[in-house]
């Protein structure tokens, strides 16, 4: 299927337009209750996005990396994966986690400064938040070996952005999987900016997904606002990588609508037509259009649902300004399995001092 | 027991462990059909076969990233890296990642993982392959440090760092590789992370070292035995943790402190060991306590590098101004 949609030739996977169209191509594609489910992932990221944000607008959250106009990414390449297969994010990847079944209150918890939050992916083989661009496109690849080498039927998606293709690591990442032909699936999240930096300053390739041939595998450009295209492409990629062929990179093209975090300014570096035209391609509005055409949803149900996620972030989020912060042991606790002679001796020393503080 | 060099010592504890443990995997450059250009990986690539070692692209920074994604999903990867100076392009997996994930997942996520690299110079190799920089790895938070002085510990200490549950960094005394041959038991055996070792007992003065740098120490203990000044050495075996109890209680005994590596001196291991002992040892001490190290240079080439190397007459000299104090 790859092959009909060769990024050299200028070719990209697109099956749901802007309009709410379908145009199927004999591929796998989310059945309309399978669309029903996306749509309600979506405008639960969507929900959960806009209030984070609105958190930090009110001082009560910290820096927050906005996902807006990502969600058809985040949603579909979860929902062609199955339970037991591995997510490697980057930052901004909360509509995943929210998918892949992590409580909200734990994603609020790592965003909240908290690094309890960190601890709940685990059980959803999902990594920790990792800051340092592209850097975890390695891990995925490791993890793909052992899931080779354990004859695992899991495979692992790796999440970075169009800015992480210039890293090192990725070209790294990209070559060992290439040679141990591991089951990984890179998936770019090329939302056109990296910070401030256009896609056109990364790379003088004319996609990112042709990468992948000078790594020896396949790589497929899609429409990364259009569900079907990102189910399709991740389920095609991950039975190929569970019947052993190996790596696929997916650029999942698309719009970041928000700032990098709530610590950017986008007016800075881009114009206000560029947003309100991506904006007409927004994920949610053609999926929302396409149900409404088949009349799976209505627009009562639509706001309805909203409401109700709303509630669950609130209730979540109020949930974390609750809990306790990190003790002073909890920050100790968890650098080795057992704290070292050193560190306790800083911890007690650090105690002692308190004492005689609150003695004064 | 059989006699064995520090680099077969290596070797053995990889192919006992390997032998013990299926989900341990050895990788790195050239260490699979080579079995490593100092063959510390020899014939386990033939007795486990090559999904269990093999050799990995030329790329440090994949070396390490991929051996944290191994050892997350469960498996214990062993990881080598050419020569000390080739460690860089992955340091930031290792002082980013390796050193943070499970802190990071506050205990969730978990990275038991070795990465073994030879270090130090005195081999007259070429740029970039004699150095010491242990001390960036003890400096950082969350990471153990374990260098060997001896066959004996290279195997005990090794089989430790395999087997514990947080990513230790291995450093390898090259220049010692092949130069002693030692009798050691033909068995697995342990020795603990975290402990120094009194390998000479003495009264004159405490001189702290550890992996190569420990041979002209010991020359110079046995130099100084013949004018009647027995000297205490105390061999850290690993940087971090520290073993400061055992620092400690010697210098009570003797008074006086030495301590000499080959790294770089400022900001160094040693400045590391003063502090500690000025801070238990002050009271007992009747002579500044003292560090040698390397000068604050790149390591000099083949063929200035015997200004560089501290010799064990500058040990002999030092001691005995210390003692005349």
């Amino acid at each position: 299927m790859f092959k009909n949609y060769d990024p050299r030739e200028g070719k990209m996977l697109s099956l749901l337009n802007a309009d709410g169209i379908l145009k199927p191509n004999g591929g796998p594609v989310l059945s309309d209750e399978g669309l029903l489910e996306a749509y309600r992932g979506m405008l639960r990221a969507r929900v959960c996005d806009d209030m984070a944000v609105s958190y930090q607008r009110q001082g009560r959250m910290l820096t927050y990396p906005p996902l807006k106009g990502q969600e058809a990414n985040q949603i579909g390449m979860i929902m062609a994966i199955n339970k037991n297969d591995w997510l490697v994010p980057g930052y901004r990847e909360m509509g995943a986690w929210l998918q892949k079944g992590v409580p909200l209150y734990y994603i609020f918890l790592a965003w909240y400064g908290n690094e309890l939050g960190n601890s709940a992916g685990k059980e959803y083989r999902i990594l920790p938040i990792a800051v340092p661009i592209a850097s975890q496109t390695l891990h995925a690849v490791g993890i793909g070996y052992a899931m080779k080498y354990k004859k695992e039927d899991a495979v692992v998606v790796a999440c970075t952005g169009d800015g992480g293709t210039s890293q090192g690591d990725f070209s790294e990442a990209m070559n060992f999987a290439g040679v141990w032909k591991v089951p990984v699936i890179f998936y770019i999240q090329n939302n056109q900016y990296a910070i401030s930096c256009p896609r056109s300053k990364q790379t003088a390739v004319n996609t990112l997904a042709e990468r992948a041939f000078g790594f020896g595998f396949e790589g497929v450009q899609i429409d990364g606002n259009d569900i079907q295209a990102v189910y399709q492409a991740v389920k095609l990629a991950a039975d190929k990588a569970r019947n052993g062929g190996g790596p696929t990179l997916i650029e999942g093209y698309t719009y970041r609508l928000a700032a990098h975090t709530t610590s950017d300014d986008p007016t800075r570096y881009r114009k206000n037509e560029e947003v309100a035209a991506w904006e007409q391609k927004d994920p949610l509005l053609r999926l929302k259009k396409y149900l409404l055409n088949k009349k799976m949803i209505t627009a009562e149900e639509t706001q309805q649902w909203s409401e109700v996620v709303r509630k669950e972030v609130d209730e979540a989020f109020r949930k974390v300004e609750a809990s306790p912060d990190p003790t002073l042991e909890d920050i100790f606790k968890y650098h080795y399995k057992e704290m070292p002679a050193e560190l306790r001796r800083q911890l007690e020393q650090h105690k002692a001092y308190l004492e005689r503080k609150a003695q004064q | 027991m059989k006699a064995l060099t520090l680099l077969q010592a290596v070797n053995d504890a990889l192919r006992l462990e390997m032998a013990r443990d299926k989900n341990i995997i050895v990788y790195g450059e050239d260490v699979g059909v080579e079995g490593g250009v100092f063959r510390a990986t020899e014939n386990l690539q033939k007795l486990y076969g090559e999904d269990r070692c093999f050799d990995s692209p030329l790329a440090e920074s994949g070396i390490v990233g991929t051996a944290i994604g191994m050892a997350l999903a469960g498996l214990k990867p062993v990881v080598e890296i050419q020569f000390d100076g080739f460690v860089y392009p992955g340091f930031n997996q290792i002082v980013s990642h390796v050193a943070r994930i499970r802190n990071r997942s506050r205990g969730a996520w978990t990275l038991p993982m070795v990465i073994r690299f030879p270090y130090g110079g005195g081999i007259r190799a070429l740029e970039h392959h004699s150095e010491s920089m242990e001390a960036y790895y003890a400096h950082t938070p969350g990471l153990k440090v374990v260098i060997p002085s001896s066959p004996y510990d290279a195997k005990g200490l090794l089989i430790s760092a395999i087997r514990d549950s947080d990513p230790v960094i291995f450093c390898e005394p090259k220049r010692m590789y092949r130069s002693v041959k030692q009798e050691i038991p033909e068995d697995a055996y342990t020795i603990p992370i975290g402990k120094a070792s009194v390998v000479r007992q003495g009264d004159a003065i405490t001189v702290v070292s550890y992996g190569a740098q420990l041979k002209e120490v010991m020359e110079a203990a046995a130099q100084l035995a013949q004018d009647g000044i027995n000297i205490e050495v105390i061999d850290l075996r690993t940087i971090y943790p520290f073993d400061r109890h055992t620092i400690i209680e010697s210098v009570k005994k003797t008074c006086r402190f030495l301590v000499v590596h080959e790294g770089p001196l400022n900001f160094g291991v040693g400045a590391e060991m003063m502090a500690v002992v000025t801070e238990d040892a002050f009271l007992s001490l009747e002579a500044p306590p003292t560090r040698l190290g390397g000068f604050n240079l790149t390591i000099p080439l083949a063929r200035g590098e015997h200004h560089y190397m501290i010799s064990t007459d500058k040990i002999i000299v030092t001691i005995k101004e210390l003692l005349s104090f």
